[in-house]
Order: C-alpha cells, then structure tokens, then sequence
C-alpha cells in the first residue's frame, strides 16, 4: 500500500512540474468549451438576405418588417426583377432570396393562399435548411397571429417545436460532446503519454525489474489522471451550465456515476494504447487519430447519427462517446435518470471491461 | 580473493539458457555460474547478446529454454522472490530528471519497501559519500552525466540487493569518471553484493574478478583476466579480446 502510494506521488509530482501537462489538463478544456460554444454555433445571426417584392402591399410589407426585425436576419438589397437573382447569389454574400408573388395581399384575401418562394444559397446546406427555417416560421407566426379569428383554413398545418432547447440553442448540443472529447483528451491520451514515457526514458525497466506489481504500475498510473479528469469535468459542466445555460435537469449522483465510468473506459484505452505505443509520438498519433476523429465524426456529437450512411451508423455504435453523449443529453437535458439511461451505462461498462482485460492481457510484465 | 564466498554455492546458476527471436539466436545456450561476491563480467561486441542475458536473469525477459536460478529461486516461477532480491541499472540512464534527488531515492525505498528511519539514514550516507549533500533537492535532470550514473548505481544498490546487474552502466562517460565510478562498484562488492557487468570496455574487464567474453551470442572464453591473458599470451584484455576475435576468422 505505501509502494503505491509513493508511486501516486510521485506521478503527481510529474504532472505538477510539467507546464505542458498542466495546461493540456487545465487549459485545454476550457479553451475547448468556449471555442464549441461560441465560435461553432448553429445558430445563424445578421444573415444577409434580398428581397424580390412583386407585390410591395401593405401585406408584404409587413411580412417583411416581421423577417427583418427577427435578429435573423440583414436586408443587404431590394431587388425588382427576377433576373437580379442570380448575380446576386453569385457575389456571395447573399444566403437567401425572399420573392413575394403578385397581388399578394389580394390574393391572400380572395383565394385564402397566397406564394412566397424562398431561394436559398445551398452550397452550405445546414445553413440554407436553418434560415428557410426562420423564414418558414415567422411567416406562420404572422398568419397565425393575423388571422386568429377567421376561420378561413390555415395553409401549413405542421407545427414544429424544438423540445428540450426550444430556442435550438447550439451550447446545449456542444457542451456534451466537448466533454466527451475533453475527457477522452486527458484520460486516454495523456495516460497512454505518460506510460510510453517511462518506456521511453527506461524507467518501465526499473520499474518492472523492481518488486511492484504489474496492477500497482497501472493503477499508480492512471489514479491521478482518474481525479484531476473528474475535477475537469466538474468544471465543464459549471461552465457550460454558468456561462452557457445548459440545464443540469437530472440527478448530480447519476451525473457524476456517468463520469466517473467514461472516465475509467477513456483510461484503460489510453493503457491498451500504451500496451502497444512505446514511445510517447506513437502514443500520441494513435490517441490522435484513432480516438479524437472518431469522437468528433462518428459519435453524435457534431453530424447526426441519423444522417449518416448505413455502415457508418453501424460503426458509431461501436464508439464508446456516442453512448456518453446520448446518456449525458438525456440526464442534463431530460433529467433522465437510471431508469432511462441503464443501456448506455451496460454498454460503457462492457467496453470498459473489455478494454482493461485486454491491456491486462497485454501489458507486458516482461518487456519483449 | 578472500571477499568471495568460499563455500562456492553460485548465487546465479544459468544452463544451457537460450533466447531466440523468431529464427534469430540472440543467445546460444549459455551455461555459467555467478558466485556470491564476486565481480563477473559479460564482455563483447554490440549485438553479441549480452543485454539480452542479462534482461532474462533479472526477469525482463522470457527465455525460449534452458535454466536459471537467481539467489536460490528459480527463474520461471519464483519472480516476485528474485526481484526482491536484485538491483538493476539499465544503458539508458534511468532515473526520473524530473523529481529531485531526494525524491528519486524517496520513491525507489518506498518500492522497495525501506523504512523511513532507515531511509533517512542512508540517505545522508549516501549523500555524503557521493558528495551530493548540496543536491539534496535539486532536480537529477540538472546534474552531468556521470553523477547522474554513480546516484543510479548508489540507487540500484540502497535496499542492499543480493546481486546487482549493471547493463554497460559507464556508457558516455570518460576514463577518469568511470574509474572513480570503478570505485562504488568495488565497495559494493566489499559490502557483499555481487556484480553481475556487461561491457565493451576493456579496461573495465580488468577490474572483474571473472570475465564471459560473447561473441555472436556464444560465450567464448570464461576465467579470470589474469589467466586469460595467459592463455592468449597478451599483456591486456584488449589483447585477449582481439585473438579471440581472429582465431574465430
């Protein structure tokens, strides 16, 4: 017990007087957060918009005033012509065109229906779907508020609201998947770093010639990234829940029950990696490329699951943050509790499981 | 002679020990005893096979066959036992630059399970002798080279070890270093531990009490550098070492 003890010191000791180490640990997460939250948000503000008025009434009118005093929105021309349309879009700045038909108002009088045709720059798809979006629903808000008290029939019948984040507010998408990331960054990585150090340094040789066990080296490891990962994911969820308002509905008991296993499944990665890794590039491009591009891509946490090919959603079952973020989505967001999330957290335990015994497999007592 | 254990049971017993990697043959069945207190020394070329014996004596590798008893356990199934009773400094220098010296010996006691009254006073001992007492609590990344070997060697003996391997422990440093570093090993050996050396140094050789020259992962020649140089006919082990190597061709 005191051999491992002395160990665990002495691994802190490495952690505290490397600069590197701190700032990856400490800096690193909160640079992260706040780069996912305010600079790739999916909301879209100030977009610059023309409109082709063929009607100019004091229906479209309006309408007009509706879309432009959104937020969402910026006029950057009135066009008169169809044929503006095209050089517009073609200069660039211009995401979506708003055409009013003739006889508008008239219309919408007499025939109850009247067009607007909405064109969107779709070379940036998600942007076009998200600002057809806005403009689909101001436009039914102002029907719906106009002609409350007719009984003349409502044109769209569907009506979407955003549960959970009525105000599709981005931070509450990104804040679980940074930590996701972050947490698989400092566990994984750095674990997997900081053994391929001391085989690099010839350390692991002394160490393995020595009487400790091959169990107290791991653990002697790994215990400080287990707790300084805990503090740091304590920190993104007070962040993103102060700075960026993302709720914490759910229990902090099952919140940090959840953490702690994707922690310890993010940990004996970085061991198996470290099993085959000896020296501290190899470690590094391995937890690089074979567990930071998957937890971006393939895990829910930017591009939908749903969206993807078939074969890419089989093999998104397959990466362990996909089970995180869908579990930690429904406790923060949901305040879900066990009842709810029991698959993910069987799932993560599995993994969890089978990495250690195969690193345990692995781990060379002896080095060949 | 006299510090060597006369009733002559080996502290190291190997037979016909062999390690092969794939087709390759590091290590051709060698076949030798160690005897407590003495200075033995493994002698070769690079890649003649000596770092990999003396990984598989003190347990860091597995051998592909053969015997091996490290101070009366044996080598397959008694690892916990022999590892407590070993010292083991590798080629790479091998103590963490980034803890103090302090440090360095606080955690290696601590493994090896040293109290902490007597760890304290062997420290100062150590200290002492090494004149590093200023040092106490400066980073081991700062010192030069050879400091950094003679506080590894002083750290691979502290808990008082059986035997100590030493795999080519003076590598990088000049002549006058290694002979004072010559002198902890010799004082070790008068305390009772036995030196287990590998080296391509032969000046080194001449301060082992015995002497297994390798080639090609053979051992061949063993005896004293007194009457191995009597055998060969030459006045150094440097000379030894070169008829060997042309009787060979």
């Amino acid at each position: 017990m005191n051999q491992l003890l002395g160990f665990i010191k002495k691994e802190f000791t490495h952690i505290f007087r490397d600069t590197r180490t701190m700032v990856i640990l400490f800096g690193i997460p909160i640079i992260q957060l706040m780069l996912f939250g305010y600079v790739i948000t999916t909301e879209i503000k100030d977009a610059r918009i023309a409109i082709l008025d063929h009607s100019n009434d004091n229906v479209t009118r309006e309408i007009k005033n509706k879309i432009l005093s959104s937020g969402y929105f910026l006029l950057e021309a009135n066009l008169l012509q169809e044929n503006e349309i095209d050089p517009i879009f073609k200069k660039g700045d211009v995401k979506q065109v708003i055409v009013f038909e003739r006889n508008f108002a008239q219309r919408l009088e007499r025939e109850g229906k009247a067009n607007i045709q909405v064109i969107a720059d779709a070379s940036d798809p998600n942007t076009a779907q998200m600002l057809y979006n806005y403009t689909n629903g101001i436009v039914q808000d102002y029907t719906k508020k106009k002609y409350a008290g007719f009984t003349i029939p409502v044109q769209i019948k569907s009506e979407v609201r955003m549960l959970y984040n009525e105000n599709m507010v981005g931070a509450f998408m990104f804040v679980p998947g940074t930590m996701a990331l972050i947490l698989m960054l400092i566990s994984a990585m750095m674990t997997s770093i900081t053994i391929a150090r001391e085989k690099e340094m010839g350390t692991m040789e002394i160490l393995l010639v020595s009487p400790l066990k091959a169990p107290h080296i791991i653990l002697g490891k790994v215990a400080p990234y287990l707790l300084l990962s805990v503090i740091d994911a304590f920190v993104v969820v007070f962040l993103g829940n102060v700075v960026f308002g993302v709720p914490i509905r759910g229990s902090l008991f099952v919140l940090a029950f959840l953490v702690i296993l994707y922690i310890s499944m993010a940990l004996s990665l970085g061991i198996l990696i470290s099993t085959v890794a000896n020296s501290q590039q190899v470690a590094m491009f391995i937890s690089g490329f074979a567990l930071m591009l998957p937890t971006i891509l393939l895990s829910g946490f930017i591009y939908p699951i749903e969206n993807m090919p078939y074969a890419l959603q089989i093999l998104s079952n397959f990466m362990p943050p996909r089970w995180f973020i869908d579990a930690l989505k429904q406790v923060m967001l949901k305040g879900n509790g066990l009842e709810y999330i029991w698959p993910n957290i069987l799932i993560l335990s599995a993994m969890t499981i089978f990495f250690l015994a195969l690193s345990v497999k692995k781990f060379k007592l002896r080095l060949e | 002679m006299d510090r060597i254990n006369p009733e002559r049971t080996p502290i190291i017993k190997v037979e016909n020990l062999v390690k092969k990697f794939g087709s390759f043959v590091a290590d051709d069945n060698l076949t030798f005893n160690v005897y407590p207190g003495e200075i033995f020394g493994f002698l070769g070329a690079n890649g003649a096979g000596k770092t990999t014996a003396i990984r598989m004596i003190c347990g860091l590798l597995e051998p592909t066959s053969g015997r091996l008893e490290v101070a009366g356990y044996d080598g397959y199934h008694e690892r916990e036992k022999i590892k407590r009773n070993i010292g083991y400094m590798s080629q790479k220098f091998s103590l963490y630059e980034d803890l103090t010296i302090y440090e360095n010996i606080r955690l290696f006691a601590g493994i090896y399970g040293i109290s902490r009254k007597v760890r304290l006073e062997k420290t100062d001992e150590m200290l002492k002798k090494l004149q590093l007492e200023e040092s106490r609590n400066k980073l081991v990344g700062g010192l030069p080279l050879g400091w950094k070997q003679k506080l590894a060697f002083s750290l691979a003996i502290f808990h008082h070890p059986k035997v100590v391997f030493l795999d080519e422990p003076s590598g990088g440093v000049d002549p006058l270093t290694r002979r004072t570093f010559w002198d902890l090993i010799n004082e070790a050996a008068h305390q009772g531990i036995t030196i287990f050396v590998t080296t391509h140094y032969m000046d080194e050789a001449e301060y082992c009490d015995r002497v297994a020259i390798m080639s090609e992962g053979k051992i061949v020649a063993l005896d004293t550098p007194a009457a191995l140089k009597a055998k060969y006919q030459a006045d150094s082990m440097d000379g030894v070492f070169l008829k060997i190597a042309r009787n060979k061709e």
